[in-house]
């Protein structure tokens, strides 16, 4: 069988904030379908990490590679069509606040070249993305008429409407109910298993990676459910640790739970099996 | 010694560079914006949103405090020129001060209140909310699509506010010499309109408007674009703007007023 494609790769990047590193020497390979879990303490770098595989950030030493190609030296113009195969879910959402919520979902249909979506397929297409987020009639409603768990399912529905092969997703259920939060979750595995997207997810919480690894979507049943052992998706999913910028765990979830450093500890909850 | 006097040096340079490097940061942004001007894609819809926020919306601020310049520069320059009984020339003096100096100067920094402030705190809560990285991850660039409509709807509307100003100040200056020195309107009007050149005072006139609004717009963008620290830091862009833009204002009045006289033109 042969080996999946590489879809992200960092080699050695290194980002320094006015002379401090705030990514040191980080290294790893994200395959196609594969998930990683990024789990670190506040200011380890998880957001850097997404925003430099974005491009958004340059690295000062490394390379990132992102399809095949190198973003570090590549002109912001042409980062554009990288970032079209990309999705992005920021921290707070990051909802344009003067757009209502069909203006926004559409934004990425109708400004990424690389797109070319034909005018009469953008309204179905964020009709179909906000019926995937289960926000079905909001398209006229502004973000700040949202709640947060809304605004975070709007903002996913942005993130999938182009269909991009790889999704970052940057601290999804922060700030949100257990509720709530396992419903966006459950949206993140949805999207992965349907689209067989590669998927990238920082987050504190431990629960979420255990989801991530460890259920599918039923789409004949429109639910999760608990993959069987031997068959299961744990295998395509990584987990990783950063601490002070530099990646201190790389990973399955059963090596994530044998681990003895008191810092990737802190992570980590035992499962009930 | 030696050594400590290297020292001092080294340190001064290190505290240059901080200020050095935003003066260089502000040019490239503005240089980025205007060459933006000339490559697609295009943003109108953008640049007549921001004229009518920019124009419309600073008219009855630039309006009054075009009227009050003039009607107070006619009471004071007519108290002036009684002492050589030339009252009659008021109308003379509120349009070269207005249209030269006064106009201008105060039309700007009435709009810089009102709108790099608001460029600003615009783009910096845009920036400390991520808006400015969800709009590059999703393809468009930021300079092209904030900055440069806030630099072309700033440079049109800036000097047609500044000849409205202009206007509405001779009217002020018309009113008070009709209640209070009991001049003539056809003096009054026929003074204004002969003390202005063809076509000096209009270049003049609208040369330094146009200078303002690209400081305007670009300290705004620039400020709000650079802003960090959540809504405190917006705070901080917001005045910050407003303080930059105002002293640029004033010493660039100076500058190009001295290059005007040192031409013969002023």
């Amino acid at each position: 069988m042969a080996a999946a494609p590489s879809i992200l790769c960092f080699d050695s990047v290194t980002v320094l904030f006015e002379g401090n590193p705030v990514l040191d020497a980080v290294s790893f390979e994200a395959f196609e379908g594969e998930s990683r879990v990024i789990f670190g303490a506040a200011g380890s770098g998880k957001t850097v990490l997404l925003k430099t595989a974005l491009g958004l950030i340059k690295p000062d030493s490394g390379r990132v590679l992102a399809f095949g190609r190198d973003l570090s030296t590549m002109r912001e113009r042409e980062l554009f069509e990288i970032r079209s195969k990309m999705g992005m879910l920021f921290q707070e959402s990051a909802l344009f606040d003067s757009l209502n919520i069909q203006q926004n979902v559409a934004y990425p249909l109708l400004n990424q070249k690389s797109i070319q979506c034909p005018k009469d397929q953008v309204l179905p297409r964020v009709e179909e993305a906000l019926e995937f987020v289960e926000l079905a009639g909001t398209l006229e409603k502004f973000p700040s008429e949202l709640s947060g768990g809304m605004r975070r399912r709007a903002a996913i529905a942005r993130a999938v409407v182009t269909q991009p092969p790889l999704i970052l997703y940057d601290s999804p259920t922060a700030g949100l109910d257990p509720i709530t939060a396992h419903t966006i979750i459950a949206l993140l595995i949805k999207e992965r298993d349907l689209s067989h997207t590669t998927t990238l997810v920082v987050t504190h919480r431990y629960q979420d990676g255990n989801l991530i690894a460890n259920f599918r979507y039923n789409s004949e049943q429109g639910s999760l459910e608990p993959v069987r052992n031997g068959t299961g998706r744990s295998a395509k999913t990584i987990f990783m640790v950063l601490r002070e910028g530099r990646l201190v765990f790389e990973g399955d979830q059963h090596r994530l739970e044998q681990s003895t450093d008191p810092y990737i500890c802190k992570f980590v909850k035992p499962r009930e099996d | 010694m030696l050594a400590l006097r290297f020292g001092d040096r080294s340190h001064l340079l290190d505290l240059l560079k901080a200020p050095i490097a935003s003066v260089q940061d502000f040019f490239v942004l503005t240089g980025r914006a205007v060459r933006n001007i000339f490559r697609a894609p295009h943003y109108g819809d953008d640049v007549v949103l921001q004229m009518d926020i920019i124009g419309v919306g600073s008219l009855g601020v630039a309006s009054i405090t075009g009227f009050f310049a003039g009607a107070v520069m006619a009471l004071q320059m007519s108290k002036a020129l009684a002492t050589y009984g030339q009252v009659g020339k008021t109308g003379t003096l509120v349009s070269l001060t207005l249209v030269r100096e006064l106009g201008p100067v105060l039309t700007a920094i009435m709009v810089s209140g009102r709108n790099a402030s608001g460029i600003a705190s615009e783009l910096g809560s845009m920036k400390v909310t991520e808006q400015i990285d969800a709009m590059r991850a999703l393809g468009t660039d930021p300079e092209q699509k904030l900055v440069t409509p806030r630099l072309i709807a700033t440079a049109t509307m800036l000097p047609l506010l500044t000849v409205i100003s202009d206007f509405v100040g001779m009217c002020g200056g018309w009113i008070i010499a009709q209640l209070f020195l009991g001049l003539p309107s056809k003096l009054y009007w026929t003074t204004v309109w002969q003390a202005l050149s063809w076509p000096d005072d209009i270049i003049f006139g609208l040369l330094k408007p146009l200078v303002f609004a690209v400081v305007i717009s670009m300290v705004g963008c620039y400020y709000g674009l650079r802003t960090s620290g959540g809504t405190q830091g917006v705070g901080r862009s917001t005045t910050q703007a407003v303080v930059a833009s105002t002293i640029l204002i004033f010493l660039i009045d100076l500058l190009i007023t001295k290059i005007f006289v040192s031409l013969g033109v002023a």
